[in-house]
């Protein structure tokens, strides 16, 4: 993955110097309320319904496993000895102190660490796909463009205070596991007809309050240009967008205001005087970021393996875990492997520091000691042996990590909700909670198959509720939680936003709506054929008559 | 009341013009409309005719004159422009059109500044990156209203040399954050490569 040198070190550094002056002029009085905020959100610090909230930067979703165990030991100093695990691939504290936020970036710091723009009106932590890198459908290993990203992003001076958050996603292989369509700006990278590394240049999608799917504003971007067509792009938002509004203030709706083409040309206009400028980048670069990113030391190995044979077809509960967790793999004899962050009961995304320190042991034991945060919220160890899979399972499943419900009903997106976020209308956790509860029979579970089911506590949708399989959204009807459902809601290349199938519920319905919404499934489908797929299939209609019957 | 102490190129002078503010409007604030096409509504107030005519333009001394205020009176204020006493100011919702289609040479003016009524308003920072880049603006680029320290790095990368800080807060504690990084990632106004083409990296 990739290193600091010394000048990402005194960033970093420098950072954490000026954010304990922010912080000290603000606790003896220097700063106010309103002029405090925006810096503190810009280092992820929120102030939340119990306490403050710190959102800390996991960069593209890798993280090392020194990194891992130093977030344990921060969790344990500074917080409640756990952590939460968000669908923008960053780790949330729930109970730090504000006056020691400075102490935890320090301590971030010594593992080439930071908050910086994990919140505020500016370029937020670059996404991309847990399996950059690995995945055999990848056309481009994405990671080291998401890094120059992240660089070119880091405190860039003309676009520290936009008008709202943005968000930049990148992906490089067939399947789009990025949602570059639910993005500010996504950019997709392809081979063109000469082979060279190209961009189509998604603008103006995002979910919240007027969900949105991108539009392409550019087919063909030659990856040089990646970051002086992203400035024009965002430098036409930061002049146009709305401020008057912040629910009017995101880039797409500055894009469907104008339409894509007059967006575009606009865009074009500005970059007639970016392109080429000094931010252009050049081979030289990216060959050595690209060089921090390359494979890992694997052994020659044949992709099938006696042992593991063995045990998958004796073993019915390695069996069906390994069904949901085990993903195919680049290289021959080597897997990727998801930890599931998704125990029923439990809070989707969060993880105990003692959880933390056994996957930076497994990590270390069986993946060259690095993984991955997915926006699904779960832990990924990239690239394991075939033959170790068992023993890995063994140990995950010993805490807790191991449910085999990957891309199942209870591999539940959840955000933190009403129980600790300060923007949501209701609680989400406790309704993933029921719901996991309900459908608790694992062979139910399987039969069901792949369904996404992600659940927001507020229009912000950091449950990204519109593009779940079944959508839930939590909704504040004169002072009371009630749960809005939609389905039809889908991520990847064929993405598209959920309906809503009617009037919202309680939240003691909400396990029964979902058991109803999976009858008319099971009634219904096609063999082999997924909820998704049923559902485009039929319309809404049938589901919609069996709830409210 | 405008804090009277001044950052210029590091250090900390004496203000030697004279701000010129808009009277506060009496009418009904005309919402901006048209900025960008079908874009009707961006909920700020562009000047009204009577805020232009009221506004009193002292008759000696270094000025510093809304944007609109010279514009109607550009004739008469040639002599004074030739005198290096006229600057101008406009808001961060302002479009640099008007300027740049009514002067040539925006250098005839020592001093440009843009004003931030909100410290959350980041427009600032590519007015000035357009006024030193696109426009070549030469002279000093001063940034004044709701500015605190925090902000005075990223508005030294974007080509700004001149700060008025916020009254009320401390302009020699500002000075530090002038400073705040040493080798910033990328190429902006005032260092206009990015860090991979000025150092060797490993």
């Amino acid at each position: 993955m990739y290193q600091y040198d010394n000048i990402d070190q005194t960033i970093v550094n420098e950072r954490v110097t000026q954010f304990r002056d922010q912080t000290s002029r603000y606790l003896s009085g220097k700063l106010t309320d309103d002029e405090f905020r925006p810096l503190r959100l810009q280092n992820g610090l929120y102030i939340q319904r119990h306490a403050p909230m710190l959102r800390i930067a996991i960069p593209y979703g890798l993280l090392s496993s020194k990194q891992l165990r130093k977030l344990a030991d921060i969790a344990d100093r500074f917080d409640r000895g756990y952590g939460h695990f968000s669908t923008r691939q960053n780790l949330q504290l729930n109970w730090p102190k504000l006056e020691e936020t400075p102490d935890i970036l320090e301590e971030l710091s010594k593992v080439e660490m930071h908050a910086i723009q994990t919140s505020g009106n500016c370029i937020r932590n670059i996404t991309t796909d847990q399996f950059a890198g690995v995945a055999p459908d990848e056309i481009i290993d994405p990671r080291a463009i998401a890094e120059i990203l992240r660089q070119w992003s880091t405190f860039h001076p003309e676009f520290s205070l936009l008008p709202r958050k943005f968000k930049i996603a990148v992906s490089g292989s067939k399947q789009d596991r990025a949602i570059v369509q639910a993005h500010d700006i996504g950019l997709e990278f392809y081979y063109d007809k000469e082979q060279k590394m190209a961009i189509r240049v998604w603008v103006g999608g995002g979910l919240g309050r007027t969900p949105i799917l991108g539009s392409v504003i550019r087919e063909h971007l030659e990856w040089e240009h990646v970051l002086t067509y992203c400035e024009a792009i965002i430098r036409v938002y930061n002049l146009h967008g709305r401020r008057d509004n912040i629910y009017k203030a995101r880039i797409k709706i500055l894009v469907k205001a104008l339409g894509v083409e007059e967006f575009k040309k606009q865009v074009e206009a500005e970059w007639l005087h970016l392109k080429n400028s000094p931010n252009t980048i050049n081979e030289g670069e990216l060959k050595r970021v690209t060089k921090f990113f390359t494979q890992m030391p694997y052994e020659k190995l044949k992709d099938q393996d006696d042992a593991f044979d063995e045990v998958n077809k004796n073993n019915k509960a390695f069996a069906s875990w390994v069904k949901r967790s085990v993903h195919p793999h680049k290289q021959k004899g080597y897997r990727s492997v998801t930890l599931s962050l998704k125990p029923h009961g439990l809070a989707p995304g969060d993880a105990t520091s003692d959880q933390m320190r056994i996957v930076a042991e497994l990590a270390d034991q069986y993946s060259f000691g690095e993984l991955r945060v997915s926006h699904e919220q779960n832990l990924i160890l990239a690239d394991v042996k075939l033959k170790d899979i068992f023993k890995l399972w063994e140990k995950a499943k010993a805490h807790q990590l191991a449910t085999p419900n990957i891309g199942l009903l209870t591999d539940i997106i959840c955000c933190p909700g009403g129980d600790f976020c300060s923007l949501a209308n209701a609680k989400s956790i406790p309704i993933a909670t029921s719901i996991q509860e309900a459908f608790d029979d694992l062979d139910y579970l399987h039969d069901i198959g792949e369904l996404e089911l992600n659940i927001s506590g507020c229009m912000n949708a950091c449950g990204h509720h519109h593009i779940g399989h079944i959508g839930v959204l939590g909704v504040d009807k004169d002072g009371s939680e009630w749960y809005q459902v939609t389905i039809g809601g889908k991520q990847g290349n064929d993405a598209s936003l959920g309906t809503v199938i009617g009037p919202s519920f309680a939240a003691e319905e909400m396990p029964g709506v979902v058991k109803k919404l999976i009858d008319v499934y099971i009634k219904q489908r096609n063999p082999e054929e997924r909820f998704i797929d049923t559902v485009r299939r039929l319309g809404v209609n049938p589901f919609k008559e069996h709830v409210y019957a | 009341m405008l804090n009277s102490q001044l950052i210029l190129n590091q250090s900390i002078v004496d203000d030697e013009w004279t701000f010129v503010p808009l009277p506060s409007g009496h009418e009904e604030i005309k919402k901006q409309a048209g900025k960008v096409v079908l874009f009707k509504l961006t909920g700020e107030s562009l000047p009204s005719e009577l805020q232009i005519n009221e506004t009193v333009i002292p008759q000696t001394g270094k000025i510093i004159l809304p944007l609109s205020v010279y514009l109607k009176n550009r004739d008469a204020l040639q002599h004074r422009a030739k005198n290096n006493e006229i600057a101008l100011w406009i808001a961060t919702h302002e479009t640099l059109d008007p300027l740049i289609s009514a002067e040539k040479d925006i250098n005839i003016f020592p001093l440009i500044a843009v004003f931030v009524e909100r410290f959350q308003d980041g427009r600032i920072f590519t007015l000035g990156n357009l006024l030193r880049t696109r426009h070549q603006f030469k002279n000093t680029l001063r940034a004044f209203g709701d500015v605190l320290q925090d902000q005075l790095f990223y508005l030294k990368r974007s080509g700004f040399d001149s700060y008025l800080i916020k009254e009320g807060k401390d302009p020699n504690e500002a000075l530090k954050a002038l400073q705040s990084f040493s080798d910033p990632y990328q190429g902006a106004v005032d260092i206009k490569e990015p860090v991979w083409k000025r150092k060797v990296r490993s």
